[in-house]
């Protein structure tokens, strides 16, 4: 067993499979984090995949156009975002309550459409729709090992890695950075600086949307080529317990994604030697989840820590007082 | 002199029906600094709420420099060129001074369109020096004082253009020596032209500070005055409309024994600071206990250690000869400690909740007012509560009506008349006047000393300075969590000697702050 992990981890194929299943992921939880820091939780991510994925192939089978269906896909995941800041912003409704219940109306109405149009509850592959390009990078693909694992990744794989850096500059360099830290942090601060939290949350939902849609697409468009219900298979709920590991950062990002990639990859094949697969295909969740327990404990142990010494340093300096 | 803001009949009537302002005629010189003065609820909140564009005047006008101006929101009023400085600061707190300062207004690179930090720096230490007004700009308002993030408050305004200035209660939060220090740079800033508008509570600072005052009461304008030409009586009589009563009368009195006794108290709060360091201070019988300090010292972790609210990391508390430590508040409270709450509108007060649940929720299920099954006898109950509201100068319509629509001070006579019937042999009073009209801090100060009279034992946790030296006996003062100084005889100190315990610039020894055990 271990004999066989260790021949899959140095492979080049299973770092190529890393990627692209750390792709999707990689892209909600950007969306979770840049929401999360304006102060609003983007519950529904995973309804916004799911629209994305079901729109993207519809209108890429009836335009014969990828690029039509990605940006169709893109507009519909972004709708979804809009609604629950319709509903979460403009008219005061829980935040998550209204994401859980997009993601109730996007698992049943993704499959109602798909029935309505092709007759099948399950797969859209009676759909001719089309597939994301692949891309093979110049020079690099030729490096030994490297290129396989990064060169032909599909185009999306390549978009989640830009995001990780435009996030990055939207909430580090630029002036709107700061402006949703402060909605995040101290709303009525915000409020005060002229600042309109409700037009920065709603900022924060499109970028989500975005990427969310991006990151839909890429599952029924690239990672497969067919929708099938509940293709978002959780992982827009997953992001927002990514989005804690991630510590509110981009970079971070990376690595809470790279968490549920590693295990995911791993799965695909753990289930060819023939391991219980439903077991296999919860890993990636159980890790990220645990990834999420982790993290919090530590941080609080940290805390705790950091206390514990604080005041033990005050102790020795009244005992030093006391003894001059 | 122009009026650079005046109001013309401005009236307020809120949907609810109240009358907040009635037709006000305010006006401010430029370059004067204008006080403005009321009990809580004479109109002063909802007047700068409306030349702050934060509400809509039910009728009537508001010229700046003689001109009709429609303020809809902040935004309006910033543009208008009025700045305010809120009671509660309106910072981010991981964000640097500086980032603060320019939020919603920020510099950027030429090029890239960047954040450019480097510019929010140097445009936070130029308008710092230029009003002399002290920030560090690259710290995170996290870790600056209360007085240096008031100041940072009043730059961000001024940067933001603002020629009016209005400071909400600005002084409540600092010691008399900060306080001083804020006086000298506003008149500076008088002098660089600027108009400000004092909110203040207390005539003493007015005097100090001020040009003109203007007094405010039942939402309308009294007066206003040359503060020059009147004196403090005039305006304390114009503010309530009789003499009010500055001494409080206090019998002699011996203290008992001991009834509270707190060993060696430590705490450290989320954010890992250490707000409480072996604190140790017994209170006795007939005793008040005032605890003198800047707000933020560690008085609140006290009172809520010492009212089961909250977990100390170590030492002891006793009440009589029980150990109370890390109780709960029912525990605490039925070992006999009543706790006046600093903030009566979330901890104080249930405020969706009528005047008689408030005033029965430690008591409802007491034999005299719930059935042995459970049920609850509301006769009793509503005869109870009457009596109270009664008793104790509760202004309502009746005692269904829920807390949330009194005044403060009322909301705070609702509090009162609980903890001071809870049967209770030692009284934590924390703020017991903050935000209340004039009328009611007369009236609980007499309480107070009634109680004290009464053999209870209490401990007086006040920001009002004047408050805690006019109504203890005996003085301790925190600073960083510590207690820095004990003074048995609270007469025998100055408010100028506690501001220096208070800043941490003297400490007593250990020896003489071994005293305040008396063991």
């Amino acid at each position: 067993m271990i004999h066989f992990i260790a021949g899959v981890v140095t492979s080049a194929n299973y770092w190529f499979i890393v990627l692209r299943s750390t792709a999707p992921i990689l892209l909600v939880t950007l969306g979770a984090v840049i929401t999360a820091q304006a102060g609003i939780m983007n519950m529904a991510l995973e309804g916004s995949m799911l629209w994305a994925a079901l729109t993207g192939v519809i209108v890429s089978a009836a335009t014969q156009n990828v690029w039509i269906g990605l940006l169709a896909g893109i507009g519909a995941s972004v709708l979804v975002a809009l609604v629950l800041g319709l509903f979460a912003l403009k008219l005061h409704a829980n935040p998550v309550l209204s994401g859980v219940a997009l993601n109730l109306v996007a698992t049943g109405g993704t499959v109602f459409v798909l029935f309505s149009l092709t007759g099948d509850k399950g797969i859209s592959s009676s759909l001719a729709s089309k597939v994301l390009p692949s891309l093979s990078i110049p020079v690099v693909k030729d490096i030994p090992w490297i290129g396989k694992v990064v060169s032909g990744q599909n185009i999306v794989v390549y978009i989640a890695a830009v995001s990780v850096v435009v996030i990055d500059l939207i909430l580090r360099r630029f002036a709107i950075g700061r402006r949703i830290r402060a909605t995040g942090e101290n709303v009525e601060a915000a409020r005060a600086a002229g600042i309109n939290p409700v037009r920065i949350k709603f900022f924060t939902l499109i970028i989500s949307g975005i990427l969310a849609g991006f990151a839909g697409c890429f599952l029924s468009m690239g990672y497969t080529s067919n929708f099938t219900s509940g293709i978002a298979a959780g992982r827009g709920y997953v992001a927002n317990a990514a989005q804690v590991v991630a510590g509110g950062t981009a970079v971070g990002s990376i690595f809470a994604a790279m968490l549920f990639g590693l295990t995911d990859a791993m799965a695909t094949y753990l289930q060819n030697i023939g391991l219980m697969p439903e077991l296999i295909q919860a890993l990636p969740y159980a890790v990220t989840i645990l990834g999420f327990v982790v993290v919090t404990f530590v941080r609080d142990r940290r805390e705790a820590e950091r206390k514990r010494k604080l005041f033990a340093g005050t102790a020795m300096q009244k005992e030093k007082a006391d003894a001059a | 002199m122009n009026y650079i803001v005046r109001t013309e009949k401005l009236s307020k009537i809120y949907p609810n029906g109240t009358f907040a302002n009635k037709s006000v005629d305010f006006a401010v010189m430029e370059g004067e600094i204008h006080g403005l003065v009321g009990e809580n609820g004479a109109g002063k909140t909802t007047l700068m709420k409306m030349l702050y564009g934060e509400e809509q005047p039910s009728q009537g006008s508001i010229l700046i420099d003689e001109k009709p101006v429609s303020l809809a929101s902040e935004f309006d009023a910033i543009k208008a060129g009025i700045g305010m400085v809120h009671q509660h600061f309106m910072l981010v707190p991981s964000l640097t001074a500086a980032e603060n300062l320019v939020l919603g207004k920020e510099p950027k690179r030429k090029r890239t369109r960047t954040f450019d930090l480097a510019a929010a720096v140097s445009i936070t230490e130029e308008l710092s020096k230029h009003y002399n007004l002290p920030v560090f700009a690259k710290a995170r308002v996290a870790d600056l004082s209360v007085s240096m993030r008031q100041k940072l408050e009043i730059l961000k305004a001024l940067y933001r253009g603002a020629r009016i200035l209005i400071l909400d209660e600005p002084t409540a939060v600092l010691t008399p020596q900060e306080t001083e220090e804020l006086f000298v740079e506003l008149k500076t800033l008088k002098q660089q032209g600027k108009t400000i508008i004092f909110i203040s509570h207390k005539l003493k600072e007015i005097f100090n500070l001020c040009d003109r005052v203007t007094v405010m009461r039942d939402g309308r304008m009294i007066a206003t005055h040359n503060v020059a030409d009147v004196d403090v009586h005039q305006i304390s009589n114009e503010m309530v409309g009789r003499e009010v009563r500055f001494e409080i009368a206090r019998p002699p009195m011996a203290p008992g024994e001991p009834a509270l006794r707190v060993r060696e108290l430590s705490y450290v709060d989320d954010f890992a600071i250490p707000k409480l360091k072996h604190v140790s201070f017994t209170l006795r019988r007939n005793e008040i206990l005032g605890v003198v300090g800047v707000d933020g010292n560690g008085q609140t972790e006290l009172v809520e250690i010492i009212t089961g609210n909250e977990k100390a990391l170590s030492g002891k508390v006793f009440a009589y000869s029980t150990e109370v430590t890390n109780r709960s508040a029912g525990f605490v409270r039925r070992c006999g400690i009543a706790h006046i709450a600093e903030d009566r509108m979330t901890v104080g007060t249930a405020l969706p909740a009528s005047i008689e649940q408030n005033l029965l929720a430690d008591r409802y299920r007491n034999r005299q007012f719930s059935t042995r099954a459970g049920f609850l006898r509301s006769r009793e109950m509503a005869a109870y509560a009457g009596r109270l509201v009664h008793e104790y100068d509760i202004r309502c319509n009746s005692a269904n009506q829920p807390v949330a629509s009194l005044s403060g001070g009322n909301m705070q006579k609702v509090v009162v008349a609980r903890e001071f019937t809870a049967n209770a042999s030692i009284l934590v009073i924390s703020e017991p006047t903050r935000g209340v009209d004039i009328g009611a801090i007369e009236y609980i100060h007499t309480k107070i000393m009634e109680m004290r009279s009464a053999g209870k034992a209490i401990l007086l946790v006040s920001s009002d300075l004047q408050e805690v030296m006019a109504l203890s006996d005996s003085l301790i003062v925190m600073h960083e969590g510590e207690i820095v100084a004990y003074f048995p005889d609270a007469a025998a100190v100055t408010d100028k000697e506690l501001g220096l315990y208070m800043l941490g610039i003297k400490r007593q020894s250990d020896e003489e702050l071994r005293k305040v055990l008396h063991e």
